[in-house]
């Protein structure tokens, strides 16, 4: 046994999680990052609460022109289709791609975005494809965008006495282009850099750059990069001095192979 | 630290055990069970030596707690014995040279019946990228491939 000892709850409602987190227990999940994390004894609480028996904490419901995921939703069920239409169909793209599938059959989407890996792939899909957070908090529910919603490494904007509750993703017309492209040397290996472009018709295009060692640089309107793609890919990397060359040159790559996926019919 | 009751099945039998919070499923597995076929590497997750199934489908045992376990039903190496699938796996295996020193080759079974039935069309390349995350430090992974390959071509 590796990790520091530690007492295990097993909440059965919301308010009762909620207690137990205002209380200072560490929200488990599929503990896909944080069992590693214990292991290392890198994280040490005093209890972990167990949110995996909560009602409603996986399952995908939609309303109108939104898409609600339960922040318990695996990996899994996403790469096997449990979101509907050319958004699932985009996401189902993304976590296929996500660590290996054993990881993926108890990692979540909210364990994920909770954990907030800059290096992670809904960490930079999210706020590309312009997703919602549903926190959960002593008083109710309040909605924070991706774009914003991971302030650092290993940060976001949950309080301490908040859960993610959900994760709301638009319907997007089936004709939208997406681009996703990240540089791992071995599959299933976290990210060295990432780039996600939509381009919804009538609306700017957005642009993504991740994984460079700090939040998500979000792009509201990357219509400049549609246009002269290299030229302002250059432009936009030249924005990371603190990074190695070789990075700034994978990141300038990243941006150009997510403008051409996104580019094409 | 208190210890807490876990009730789950394992291998089909109903096992009833007190565990520490903080002992992962592989321990309880090995240390406790006596079910030593599950293999500890890297505990991290990375390696896949750990990989049994929980609920019908795999997962890694050394970062899914014991505790979180409680109702679950978990099926280790030792309990395909009559598995069809795996049957026709340890066929392979041993006919493809898919295995050396054998410690991959636990993990790297229940994660080929899970392409096997998962997947049944895939080609090589996709047994390669699912088979990405159980490693081998032996054979090169090109006997392990085959071996997949084998039976689910023999399936179809
Ligand atoms: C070998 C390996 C490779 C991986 N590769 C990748 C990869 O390539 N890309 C990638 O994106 N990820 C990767 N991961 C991480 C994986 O995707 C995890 O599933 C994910 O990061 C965490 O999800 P989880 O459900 O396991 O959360 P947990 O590990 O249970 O929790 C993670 C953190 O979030 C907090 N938390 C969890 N749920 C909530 C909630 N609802 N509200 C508030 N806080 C919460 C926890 O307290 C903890 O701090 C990898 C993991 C492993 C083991
Ligand atoms: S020991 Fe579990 S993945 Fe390596
Ligand atoms: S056979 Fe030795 S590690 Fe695979």
């Amino acid at each position: 046994m590796k990790p520091a000892a530690f007492a295990y709850a097993r909440p059965l409602d919301w308010s009762e999680a909620l207690q137990l987190v205002a209380s200072g227990a560490r929200p488990a999940a599929g503990t896909q990052s944080l069992g590693p994390l214990l292991n290392l004894r890198l994280a040490q609480p005093d209890m972990l609460a167990d949110l995996r028996h909560l009602p409603d904490y996986a399952g995908v419901t939609v309303t109108g022109d939104a898409i609600r995921i339960g922040a318990g939703t695996t990996h899994a069920a996403i790469e096997d289709g449990a979101v509907p239409g050319r958004t699932g169909a985009i996401m189902a793209g993304v976590a296929r791609r996500i660590a290996y599938r054993p990881v993926r059959n108890r990692g979540t989407i909210g364990g994920s975005l909770a954990h907030a890996d800059p290096a992670a792939d809904w960490v930079a899909v999210m706020p590309a494809l312009g997703a919602t957070a549903i926190a959960l908090g002593p008083r109710g529910e309040r909605r924070i965008a991706l774009d914003g919603f991971v302030t650092g490494i290993f940060e976001t904007a949950l309080a301490s006495d908040e859960l993610l509750r959900a994760v709301e993703v638009p319907v997007l017309p089936d004709a939208v282009g997406w681009g996703h492209w990240k540089f791992c040397r071995k599959i299933g290996e976290f990210s060295k850099v990432t780039a996600c472009v939509l381009a919804v018709p009538g609306a700017a295009p957005r642009a993504v750059l991740a994984a460079l060692d700090g939040p998500p640089r979000v792009i509201a309107d990357a219509s400049a990069l549609m246009a002269d793609t290299e030229a302002e890919a250059t432009r936009i990397v030249s924005g990371f001095p603190e990074l190695d060359d070789w990075r700034r040159a994978v990141a300038q790559t990243a941006l150009m192979q997510a403008v051409a996926a996104a580019s094409q019919p | 630290m208190s210890r807490i009751a876990v009730s789950l099945t394992v291998n089909g039998e109903a096992a009833r055990v007190e565990v520490e919070p903080r002992e992962h499923l592989a321990d309880l597995l090995r240390g406790t069970l006596l079910l030593t076929g599950t293999h500890i590497g890297c505990e991290h997750g990375v390696c896949g030596a750990c990989t049994v199934e929980i609920d019908g489908v795999p997962a890694r045992s050394c970062i899914t707690h014991a505790g979180s376990c409680d109702g679950a039903t978990v099926r280790t190496i030792e309990g395909f014995d009559d598995d069809e699938v795996m049957a026709a796996l340890r066929e392979a295996f041993s006919q493809e040279h898919a295995l050396q020193c054998g410690y991959c080759t636990p993990g790297m079974l229940v994660t080929a019946r899970d392409i096997v039935l998962r997947l049944p069309d895939a080609d090589e390349a996709r047994v390669r990228e699912e088979l990405a995350g159980n490693l081998c430090r032996c054979t090169g992974y090109r006997g392990i491939v085959r071996a997949v390959l084998h039976v689910l071509a023999a399936r179809r």
